[in-house]
């Protein structure tokens, strides 16, 4: 009777397993589609960060050049005395050879546009150069103006009114005819690689903003490593567990999660305001940045102390190694690749920090090159920060493959802290 | 003689001190049949001169640079004529300015006063002394440092355990530096935000609905109100971090379930790093994104729509702020989940319970506290973001749940209110380092709690 009770019942569950089993593998699928979706919709997100980028920025690697057929006048240049002949007056002359019915004022002003201001450097360059070439008519390559580059590139767009737009009818007929002419195309931007920051879209570049990133970088590697590393050491293999060590734990778990700005706050007040160090100086960004990575070098650090195997320190210390003995010649060489890989990351993540070094200056204008430490400078995040709060349209070009530039070099850093924490496997 | 050099000159009297102990150490063992006679190798008695010859030179170095400028300004100030020493501070404070700025060869504004010209050539003579002293200083320290040691070595001079004892209390200063890292964070902050408080009162900003920090230069000025509440700013903070973990916590947490249950061996090497890419791609580009490609995209769906969405909207700078945490909050859900035992799964699967079953009922109840560990940590890592949010949010202090309006945070108000030209005494720029104490105790009782939870966590089943 009892018996029978229960072989009933366990029929009657196993039919509601039966029943439901539909709708649970249906649930079943759901969940993994969602699962499966979500990585989709992160990856896209990804995807679509990288095209826009790429797509905004990849013509800011060409840039339009205009030649100019001029004639180095001998009235306008004076052989004796070539820097103080007026080159503009030679460009202008040129570009009213392509339109010479031009005789308003303000039009004349429009076609002399058509070129950079830089035009007349790169004549006098010229002629510096070429002495003997005064009298005759030349041909110079000189980069257009920024939002002839722009119309070139297809970024202006035409079916705009006119007034709406940085190019107006006018202007489109003389790039026409400078195009029928050939006289007009696009080239490898030099420039971009090789000038400091500038007012003028088409002459600005990142040199300046490289130079100061890798100042600072420099600064920030030789602090934070050797103090992260000395300090990993020693709550690892040192510090005995006490409340004193405890508390140095947390704080340094809880630095590692304040926010960069906190630091940018602290650089301003105490370097800036205290020591009276100088503002928009890559030691001064060194230094904040020092300060934010160091919390993650030493957790990093750490972690690969303790990947370290026991047995060697054991060994060691049986061959009759002081504790210091046993961490410089053994276990820090081991571990060594581990900190490393974590060290670059950090860097990594120093090199694409911006928020701190708005607090102390870094974003004044600094068209000059840096030469050293203390020189003002910008760098690299900044820069595109700047530019991408500019209205015009040839600097969020820049931007975009200023961008470009930065990704790829936290890729090649990324790829080398992969690449070490692979050997750090390897060896063990 | 400039201070690069000085230290080239100390970098070198350290580096022939190691020379000197070391073949002091050799010499002194000769008689006793080698190296093998003393207590610690050559090496150690090398390094230890070179330590007492460097440090004691470098601390002497950096106290006089720090105090150096002031000193030698004391005595500039003290030699000015009477008539100008009489000034009041302010316009005593410019002095010294333009003193300093010719001393720096900077253009000076106003025409120079010979009697402030005069102090000036004062200032660099006695720079000029000063510096000379300074190097006859150190030489003389290192020089004693090298005899003294140098008089010390004898082959039972336990030099190792000198050596060993300096190291260890190096690698203490060094670990040491990040509570002081805390300190100064704490102490600039919290000095200029009691400066702050005394011109506006802690209830007035702890509990002001106004934000306009333009403060009125003249009393008629309009538009100028500089009122601190910052209530506003908070909820425009929290509205940004809400909205971006609605796109974090779900696709973050789904990726690492499907990662860490569903997916092969292959499938997850390839997609952990390429998520990972996403979070170590830097926040100014996110921005940029932002700004440039998500804000319009929303504006032009609004107009779609039907429904009016500002150029800067608080829905932008979330998702994108959430897309940036998606893979942060993944990661430690992946700890989180593989560090639920297997056991676990396989008495569940052994019930007969579907996979997604085992995971909703026994994965993600056991993981709950680390995840929610993790969570936390995004939030504080949402609210304390900046370049995403100052190129996409806006600058408007509203006080709106609307997530088609622009907002403004609490990181954004601070760089606008310390970028560009600062008067120190000024509320406005003292206002900035009040909202940083309010974004460092915020963020720092979030990351107490999570850090809490989630090593209570850990242990749990370690």
């Amino acid at each position: 009777m009892h018996n029978l009770n229960d072989e009933q019942s366990r029929v009657g569950t196993i039919d509601m397993v039966k029943k439901g089993l539909n709708r649970r593998h249906r649930k079943e699928r759901r969940f993994r589609f969602f699962g499966c979706a979500a990585i989709l919709i992160s990856l896209s997100f990804l995807s679509l960060l990288l095209i826009s980028i790429i797509f905004n920025g990849y013509t800011a690697f060409q840039q339009t050049v205009v030649r100019l057929d001029v004639l180095l006048d001998t009235d306008v240049i004076d052989k004796d005395d070539l820097a103080d002949a007026n080159y503009s007056k030679l460009i202008h002359n040129a570009l009213l050879s392509i339109s010479p019915d031009v005789t308003k004022h303000t039009d004349k002003r429009k076609l002399y546009g058509l070129v950079s201001i830089s035009a007349a450097y790169i004549l006098q360059d010229f002629v510096a150069r070429n002495r003997d070439k005064i009298g005759t008519t030349i041909q110079i390559w000189v980069p257009a103006d920024a939002d002839v580059d722009m119309l070139m590139k297809g970024h202006i767009d035409l079916d705009k009114p006119e007034s709406q737009r940085r190019i107006d009818e006018r202007e489109l007929a003389w790039v026409d005819q400078l195009v029928k002419r050939g006289q007009i195309k696009k080239v490898f931007n030099k420039t971009f690689f090789t000038a400091g920051d500038s007012r003028e879209p088409e002459l600005a570049g990142i040199r300046g903003a490289v130079c100061g990133s890798f100042y600072a970088i420099v600064i920030t590697l030789s602090l934070s490593f050797p103090i992260g590393v000395a300090a990993a050491v020693y709550l690892e293999e040192f510090a005995t567990k006490n409340r004193w060590t405890q508390i140095i734990e947390v704080n340094i778990n809880n630095l590692a999660a304040v926010p960069s700005i906190v630091f940018g706050l602290l650089g301003l007040a105490v370097f800036l305001n205290f020591w009276g160090l100088p503002r928009s100086a890559p030691v001064v960004s060194g230094l904040v940045l020092a300060l934010i990575t160091l919390p993650s070098i030493i957790i990093g650090g750490r972690s690969s102390l303790r990947e370290v195997p026991p047995s060697i320190r054991e060994a060691s210390f049986g061959i009759g190694a002081s504790k210091i003995q046993m961490v410089a010649h053994h276990v820090l060489p081991q571990a060594l690749p581990g900190m490393l890989s974590s060290t670059i990351i950090a860097m990594a993540r120093a090199l694409g920090e911006t928020a701190p070094l708005l607090m102390i200056g870094m974003v004044a204008f600094i068209a000059n090159i840096p030469a050293g430490f203390t020189d003002p400078s910008t760098v690299l995040p900044v820069q595109i920060f700047l530019w991408a709060g500019s209205p015009e349209k040839a600097f969020l070009e820049k931007a975009s493959a200023a961008i470009m530039v930065l990704l790829i070099f936290l890729m090649v850093m990324n790829g080398m802290a992969v690449m070490l924490r692979k050997i750090f496997k390897k060896r063990q | 003689m400039t201070s690069i050099h000085l230290l080239l000159t100390l970098w070198m009297l350290t580096v022939a001190g190691y020379f000197i102990g070391r073949s002091k150490a050799f010499s002194v063992c000769a008689a006793q049949g080698g190296p093998s006679a003393l207590h610690s190798r050559p090496f150690y008695y090398g390094i230890l001169t070179s330590i007492w010859c460097a440090v004691p030179a470098l601390i002497v170095f950096s106290f006089w640079h720090f105090f150096q400028s002031t000193i030698i300004m004391d005595m500039v100030m003290a030699d000015l004529p009477d008539q100008i020493r009489s000034l009041p501070d302010a316009r005593l404070n410019l002095v010294v300015n333009d003193i300093k700025n010719i001393v720096s060869g900077n253009t000076v504004s106003v025409q120079i006063s010979p009697a402030i010209q005069a102090a000036a050539d004062h200032y660099k003579s006695l720079e000029m002394t000063a510096h000379t002293a300074l190097g006859v200083i150190i030489t003389a320290i290192t020089m004693v440092a090298i005899a003294g040691i140098c008089l010390k070595i004898t082959p039972t001079l336990r030099a190792r355990n000198h050596v060993e004892k300096i190291v260890e209390v190096l690698l203490i200063a060094c670990a040491v530096l990040a509570v002081f890292t805390t300190i100064g964070i704490v102490l600039s902050v919290l000095y200029e935000s009691i400066r702050f408080f005394k011109i506006v009162p802690v209830h007035k900003f702890l509990f002001g609905f106004e934000w306009s920090p333009q403060m009125a230069i003249h009393a008629e000025q309009i538009g100028s109100s500089g009122a601190f509440g910052v209530v506003p700013i908070i909820f425009g903070t929290m509205l940004i971090a809400g909205i971006a973990m609605c796109v974090a916590v779900p696709l973050g947490i789904m990726s690492a379930i499907y990662l860490s249950e569903y997916a092969n061996g292959k499938f997850r090497r390839i997609v952990k790093p390429l998520l990972g890419i996403l979070g170590s791609i830097p926040t100014v580009v996110y921005g940029f994104f932002a700004a440039l490609v998500v804000a319009p995209a929303i504006k032009e769906a609004g107009d779609i729509l039907g429904f009016s969405v500002s150029s800067a909207s608080a829905l932008a700078a979330g998702v994108v702020t959430g897309i940036m945490l998606i893979p942060f909050v993944g990661s430690l859900s992946d700890d989180a989940i593989n560090a639920v035992p297997q056991s676990l799964r396989d008495g569940a699967l052994s019930l007969g319970s579907t996979r997604s079953e085992t995971i909703i009922h026994v994965v993600l109840p056991a993981a709950l506290p680390g995840i929610v560990g993790g969570v936390l940590l995004a939030v504080s890592r949402a609210i304390g973001e900046t370049m995403i949010v100052v190129m996409a949010a806006g600058l408007s202090a509203h006080l709106t749940a609307n997530p088609f309006e622009a907002v403004t945070t609490v990181t954004v108000q601070i760089v606008s209110l310390l970028v560009g030209e600062q008067e120190f005494d000024s509320a406005k720029t003292l206002a900035a380092f009040a909202l940083g104490l309010v974004l460092f105790v915020a963020t720092l009782i979030l990351n107490v709690v999570a850090l809490t939870v989630v090593r209570k966590y850990r242990a749990h089943y370690a």
